[in-house]
């Protein structure tokens, strides 16, 4: 039946953009505070090898989403500590946390599972019975899933901390002028410590989502999603609401890319059609993107 | 709490601020050297002196900005440290900055309220009640100003008035403005005072720094003058007037007037002919424009801001394309130029944003000095720029505008604003241009690089230079100008020869756009 089709590509796409949502909106935190953050693919990395090795060891999925949420805020402190108190170029430290985090992730799943590429098995979250929502078919699997929920709340409380409470202000105002925030007694470190980690914390939770998906660790599983969600990030404007649409949207690209597998359209223009949509978006469609004026650029309060 | 006592008789011994034996030292010069300020309780105090003086200094350490090395800080006669602006902020000091200090993006009420937000349930931003407040504010204060408007939308005096909301909206007791004036008309600068007025009419005390000595007779009840750091002089406006004001500050006379002869007309150099040309908004804002500069004359562009005189400058200098019309430069041609080539032809350009369009802040001082000459020897070799020249002619430039301090290898944004300007206007004439396009060459300067900025230009035009010179400030254009042109709508309503003008009669052309018949017919014939 054609829309039980439909429904499996639906539930396909937001299955597939629950770790991009998380990481845009991470990043979005980050850049709306003015700190470029690339790392968020190490990040993702990261949450997913905590979160398995927590799960591993306590036998509870729980913890382990907890873990991961810790990893994603330890990994994103670095990037903090570099970019913002010793105001090195965020982008150089995005990629050198890239880098450590597949060599150390690596590293560790040979030395604890004694494997090159995958952990055990491990424990996946229980499924909630959600009334109503949970007895549509198909779309039943969307909403039995905690993390699926929690990112639907997370990206409607995001909104609202960004655009209606005073740290999001805050946030917004070190972003664009940090000079004019301190000129007020806000302190632009702490403003901006607080949009990176807390991207570390959204990052952190999507590395989780891969890692109950899968139920397992594999070497690179993060497999460049960190950049789709920077994309997706700009696309949006860097708004949570906006940067939603876009993980959908690329979502949509990719579920397509599975539905058309095994078609006689060969296999490599198949493959591209998530970057093409990148690329095509990014390009043409969402007229200008601005980033906030002070992204990427440390503050240095009295400027010799 | 008991009422606040009057000012006058009580206590004049305890003034309501008092700095004492401040110093700050910065890598290279001392801006603060034991300075002490006393400020009474109620009154408008005028804080003066050359660029680099330290007046921002001061005024940043009083704010919690910068620290002071040493030196005391009393409110009400109660010692006060300040770590930060929270510290002065809830102290009730509060400043308004030389360079504004607002969040463009953002709306006027989110720039008041940041860093203070009222909030509602402890969390949600109650914007909702600020934008009432800020409404209340701008009436009480006839600030007018649009709480939901975007800063960025705003003009530079609604800015200014939106930097004034945040401080009384934080509770100021204590205001203080950074050369609130340079930045605004004639007319802006009128309604500036009135408000002033009115602030210090509710109690309020206002410290005020500025320029133009003529506002501080105007505005002010007593006034600081400040010279290298150190405070020069303290006195009561009543007492005191221009001369002595300039005279203390500069540490020498300074001609008031500029002294200047009869031009020596020679060739046509620049000529327009009807030119029209696009806004920044896509609206004609040039519409026919034609004028006509000789070598050795200056010719003044009068007119109310915003009558076309930026795109005038614009198409002149090559920045934007006229849409019709013809511009000639020594008989040739140069419409729609590249502002490359109008530099290798001889036109020079003091820009009148100078962080936007005269310097690249972040570039030290000796490469800001070779911008627009960078592409052509001494400065370039074959391959690699060549450090000595670039040096040795920052040396000599800094030496021959008294540039201050003089040290090439500091970013341009380290210095005062007036030794930027300096800066330009520096790098600008010694390229020996045959047409000079300055537009408010003197923004934000002191009186005694006014002087020589002035004199600067009179020794272009004397040299065989046509200068065009636009200003907002009508004084500069009457004294400069050899012949003034009135723009109007974006046309030049007409032109009268400057010995024959005065500021009644630009100011009826340049609001009404019509040549006032009988008083010129009345000049020609008397
Ligand atoms: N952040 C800084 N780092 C280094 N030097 C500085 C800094 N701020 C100011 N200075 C220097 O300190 C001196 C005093 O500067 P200040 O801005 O207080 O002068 P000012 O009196 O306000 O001048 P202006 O009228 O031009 O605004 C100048 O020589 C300036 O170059
Ligand atoms: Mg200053």
């Amino acid at each position: 039946m054609d829309w039980m089709i439909v429904l499996a590509f639906i539930s396909q796409m937001v299955r597939i953009s629950v770790p991009y949502t998380l990481a845009a909106i991470g990043g979005t935190f980050s850049e709306r505070g003015g700190v470029v953050n690339i790392a968020l693919e190490g990040i993702l990395l990261n949450g997913a090898f905590t979160c398995v090795l927590a799960t591993h060891y306590t036998g509870n999925p729980w913890v382990g989403v907890l873990a991961a949420v810790a990893g994603g805020v330890a990994t994103a402190s670095v990037h903090a500590v570099v970019s913002i108190t010793f105001k090195a170029e965020q982008i150089v430290s995005g990629l050198a946390i890239n880098l450590l985090a597949m060599g150390a992730t690596r590293f560790f799943l040979r030395i604890i599972f004694g494997s090159s590429s995958n952990s055990e098995r491990i424990a996946g979250l229980p499924e909630w019975d959600v009334p109503v929502l949970g007895d549509i078919p198909v779309l039943s699997t969307i909403f039995s899933s905690p993390l699926i929920l929690a990112t639907i709340v997370i990206i409607f409380a995001s909104q609202f901390v960004l655009f209606k409470t005073s740290f999001g202000l805050r946030l917004r105002s070190v972003g664009e002028h940090p000079e004019a925030a301190d000129s007020l007694g806000v302190n632009v470190s702490r403003v901006r410590y607080a949009g990176v980690l807390l991207s570390g914390a959204l990052a952190g939770l999507g590395g989780a989502w891969l890692a109950m998906d899968q139920h397992s660790f594999t070497d690179g599983m993060s497999s460049g999603r960190g950049y789709i969600a920077l994309a997706a990030m700009i696309v949006g404007k860097w708004n949570p609401l906006g940067a939603a649409g876009a993980c959908l949207m690329f979502g949509a690209a990719e579920s397509l890319q599975m539905q058309l597998q095994g078609q006689d359209v060969p296999t490599q223009f198949i493959q591209m059609i998530p970057y093409v949509a990148t690329v095509v978006v990014l390009a043409g469609f969402i007229g200008r993107s601005i980033p906030p004026a002070a992204d990427g650029v440390p503050y240095e309060k009295e400027r010799q | 709490m008991s009422p606040p006592p009057k000012s006058g008789t009580d206590s004049p011994s305890i003034p309501f601020l008092k700095m004492e034996g401040i110093s700050k030292q910065f890598a290279l010069v001392k801006a603060n050297d034991c300075a002490n300020l006393d400020v009474n309780r109620g009154e408008i105090h005028a804080l003066v002196g050359e660029n680099g003086a330290g007046k921002s200094t001061l005024m940043r350490i009083l704010y919690g900005l910068y620290r002071a090395d040493s030196g005391r800080m009393y409110l009400d006669g109660d010692p006060v440290e300040l770590r930060s602006p929270a510290d002065a902020i809830s102290l009730g000091i509060g400043m308004v900055h030389q360079h504004f200090m607002l969040v463009p993006p953002l709306s006027v009420t989110e720039n008041v309220v940041l860093g203070s937000e009222p909030l509602r349930a402890g969390v949600v931003l109650d914007l909702k009640g600020a934008a009432e407040r800020v409404k209340e504010l701008s009436e009480t204060f006839a600030l007018a100003v649009d709480p939901d408007a975007r800063v960025e939308e705003l003009s530079v005096g609604a800015q200014q008035r939106v930097e004034i909301v945040k401080i009384l909206f934080r509770g100021a007791r204590l205001l203080i403005l950074d050369e609130p004036t340079a930045v605004l008309t004639p007319q802006e600068t009128e309604s500036l005072f009135v408000i002033l007025r009115r602030l210090k009419e509710q109690g309020k005390t206002i410290i005020f720094i500025t320029h133009k000595l003529s506002e501080v007779m105007e505005i002010s009840d007593s006034v600081t003058v400040m010279r290298h750091g150190k405070v020069v002089g303290d006195l009561k406006t009543a007492e005191t007037n221009t001369e002595e004001l300039a005279t203390l500050m500069v540490g020498r006379k300074v001609l008031l007037e500029v002294e200047k002869g009869a031009p020596a007309r020679g060739e046509t150099v620049l000529e327009l002919k009807d030119v029209h040309a696009l806004g920044a908004s896509k609206v004609p804002t040039l519409r026919g424009i034609s004028l006509r500069v000789c070598s050795g004359e200056i010719l003044g562009v009068a007119g109310v801001q915003g009558n076309g005189q930026t795109e005038l400058v614009e198409v002149i200098t090559g920045l934007r394309k006229p849409s019709s019309g013809s511009l000639r430069l020594l008989e040739r041609d140069i419409t729609g130029l590249s502002p490359r080539e109008m530099l290798k032809l001889g036109v020079a350009h003091i820009p009148e944003d100078r962080l936007k369009r005269g310097l690249v802040p972040a570039f030290t001082v000796s490469e800001n000095l070779i911008l627009g000459s960078h592409f052509r020897p001494p400065f370039a070799g074959r391959l690699w720029l060549r450090r000595e020249d670039i040096f040795e002619n920052a040396r000599s430039v800094l030496r021959r505008f008294d540039v201050r301090p003089q040290a090439p290898a500091l970013p341009a944004r380290s210095l005062s604003g007036g030794n930027q300007q300096k800066l330009i206007v520096g790098r600008e004439l010694s390229r020996d241009p045959k047409l000079l396009v300055a537009s408010q060459p003197t923004r934000g300067v002191d009186i005694g690089a006014i002087e020589f900025i002035h004199r600067n230009l009179i020794a272009q035009r004397d040299r065989g230079c046509a200068v065009l010179l636009v200003s907002a400030d009508l004084s500069e254009i009457l004294s400069l100008s050899d012949r003034i042109a009135v723009i109007y709508e974006g046309r030049i309503v007409g032109t009268v020869d400057s010995t024959q003008a005065d500021e009644k009669k630009l100011g009826m052309m340049m609001m009404t756009g019509v040549l006032a018949k009988e008083d010129g017919n009345g000049a020609g014939e008397s």
